[in-house]
């Protein structure tokens, strides 16, 4: 049986690995679901299994795992997939509010995904972005300061390309991308 | 006063580049460092006074002293998974100055000789992982990381790991599972993380908050006094206070511990938005209790001590003020269904005391709520208090409990609703639907 994230990853996962000692390689099995996620678009079974087998655990403790953690979808989501924070700070600065009006905007409720499968958006727990709120992560990037406004724009942007998504708003450099030198 | 130790990244523009990090004294630290015998380095945090930024205030030396250095494996965790409501200050450390991390993080490594450091960031900080994974390899190609480093003949890798969204990893315990690739639940305690058989690979296992290991050049290089002159006698340097919700200017705000709740709203965060009055403080996200901002809330000083004399913790520093618009029963409510949401489900008195304090506390809010609910609160919360492997079960029946306790009219107010008809506001309050739980 072919092992489809071997054959894609195999850099990747040789470069997980190594971080483990020889005997722990099940550390490996987060960021192995991450190249899973990204592979399938979610956490199939194909993925489950491949990553049983390169680790040498049983399916049902990967799945276990996959289903423990929130960043794991265990279906496929909309292309953009909105995490919205909306717990008590963020609440304080108007982002019960404003998420109401971004699930009216796109006509889904919360957890749904929109018709044309472009946007999934859930309500999230605290993002460790408090002082910028409202605030989102688009497909696990940080938008900050909003309000519907801005965010009518970000989604027109974003349907024209999906990979916007992952551009930072503000035109500047973002963390990921920074020079380390 | 702010001081700036720990957000230097504002004065000095790129120091998250390794030049302007290295111009700055970066790693004069960590050479200094590899002089010194490891008792010595424990010996100076030690006297430093420095406590773990974390929550939990634990001396940050005595912690390391109690690592056995003749076991020929040792680890530091790195606790970079900043989950508590209203917490944001680690992410602005690793964003605008992630060399200092490292360079703590490798000084606490020399200090138990560990072969190995995990930075375990939580899964939404993957952009500063990826940050810190390339200052990682500029520090190994500076001969920082990796083999025989300095010439020192200790080898020492550094990694980061990703979470994936689980508050609960945040607990020391729990992270130390995630990172062994298992469910990020609490560990039965003893063997403690520092212990054989504790750690991470069952190996003795130092786990610190980014914080407080962000602090550890400074002591080095100005020496402990320089340090514990900032601060009071038994809360020495600066604290982050991340101060988030009805303020004027949120954000981060480095003060000396010692300053008082007055310097830092009044004189640095602008106070309450314009037209309104502070009303309560949750000091530590939604894990402290929450208090009335009165007078003399604002006159004390901010310390671990202080903190723990008025009734509640300075923790994380997380500051969220609520002004005279809000309403407290509210606020409990939400902070009820957050710990609802990430209990882990190991233990049975906080899996089904959140469920059944967020059922209880709606009932409340709609207005339903009997004395015998009210009971039931305090049998509930009674039953989560110091019954379960970690603190997620003590800190959920906070909310509600402080609440009573310090705000016993707000309370009562619903409480009583049953016999005065609950009003359409209620009704609205009590279904914050979608976006509330």
């Amino acid at each position: 049986m072919q092992n489809a994230l071997l054959e894609n990853y195999k850099e990747q996962i040789d470069y997980h690995l190594s971080k483990y000692p020889d005997d722990q390689s099940r550390s490996a099995v987060m960021p192995l679901l991450y190249i899973a996620q990204e592979h399938y678009g979610y956490v199939n079974d194909d993925g489950v299994e491949d990553i049983a087998e390169i680790l040498d655990m049983d399916p049902t403790q990967v799945r276990s795992i996959a289903g423990f953690y929130t960043m794991y979808r265990e279906k496929p989501k909309g292309d953009v997939w909105l995490h919205v924070c909306t717990d008590l700070p963020c609440a304080l600065r108007g982002a019960m509010e404003f998420y109401d009006d971004l699930l009216e905007e796109l006509d889904i409720e919360d957890g749904g995904t929109t018709e044309d499968g472009m946007f999934t958006a859930e309500h999230v727990m605290c993002l460790g972005a408090c002082d910028r709120a409202p605030m989102l992560q688009a497909n696990f990037r940080f938008h900050e300061n909003l309000d519907m406004d801005i965010m009518r724009d970000l989604m027109a942007k974003w349907r024209e390309d999906v990979n916007a998504a992952l551009q930072p708003t503000d035109g500047g450099d973002t963390v990921s991308e920074r020079e380390a030198n | 006063m702010t001081q700036n130790i720990l957000l230097r990244g504002r004065e000095i523009p790129d120091i998250h580049k390794y030049d302007v990090y290295v111009e700055n004294g970066g790693f004069d630290a960590l050479k200094t460092t590899l002089g010194m015998s490891q008792k010595e380095v424990i010996d100076t945090v030690k006297a430093s006074n420095l406590r773990g930024r974390g929550g939990a205030g634990f001396p940050t030396g005595v912690k390391w002293s109690f690592i056995p250095q003749n076991e020929p494996i040792k680890y530091v965790a790195v606790n970079a998974d900043e989950s508590e409501p209203g917490t944001f200050k680690d992410r602005e450390i690793m964003e605008t100055n992630p060399y200092q991390l490292i360079e703590g993080s490798l000084i606490c490594a020399w200090a138990i000789k560990a072969p190995a450091v995990y930075i375990y960031l939580r899964g939404e900080y993957w952009e500063i992982a990826e940050q810190l994974d390339r200052c990682i390899e500029k520090c190994r190609a500076e001969g920082l990381i990796g083999e025989d480093i300095q010439g020192s003949g200790w080898d020492c890798e550094v990694y980061t790991h990703l979470g994936a969204g689980a508050y609960i990893c945040g607990e020391e315990s729990a992270l130390l599972n995630s990172l062994e690739g298992k469910l990020g639940q609490p560990r039965v305690r003893p063997p403690f993380p520092a212990q054989k058989g504790g750690g991470l690979y069952a190996e003795p296992t130092v786990v610190n908050n980014v914080e407080t290991l962000a602090n550890v050049p400074f002591i080095i290089n100005e020496g402990p006094e320089a340090f514990k002159a900032v601060g009071t006698e038994k809360s020495s340097g600066t604290k982050i206070f991340c101060v988030s919700g009805d303020v004027a200017k949120p954000g981060n705000y480095e003060l000396p511990l010692g300053a008082t709740v007055r310097e830092l709203l009044e004189e640095h965060v602008g106070g309450p938005k314009e037209g309104r009055e502070f009303k309560a403080l949750l000091p530590s996200g939604a894990s402290g209790p929450i208090v009335p901002l009165t007078d003399e809330v604002l006159d004390t000083e901010m310390t671990y001590e202080a903190f723990a004399e008025m009734g509640t913790v300075l923790g994380s520093a997380s500051f969220i003020l609520l002004d005279d618009t809000r309403d407290i029963v509210w606020a409990a409510s939400k902070m009820t269904k957050f710990f609802k949401h990430e209990s882990c489900g190991k233990c049975t008195p906080c899996r089904e005391g959140t469920y059944w304090l967020d059922k209880v506390l709606d009932r409340v809010i709609a207005g339903k709520a009997t004395q015998r609910d009210v009971d039931n609160i305090y049998d509930i919360a009674g039953n989560m208090t110091g019954t379960t492997l970690c603190a997620l079960g003590a800190f959920a029946a906070n909310p509600v409990l402080a609440t009573i306790e310090n705000f016993p009219d707000e309370f009562e107010a619903y409480a009583n609703q049953r016999a005065i008809e609950a009003t359409d506001e209620a009704d609205a309050e009590a279904e914050p639907a979608p976006a509330g739980d």
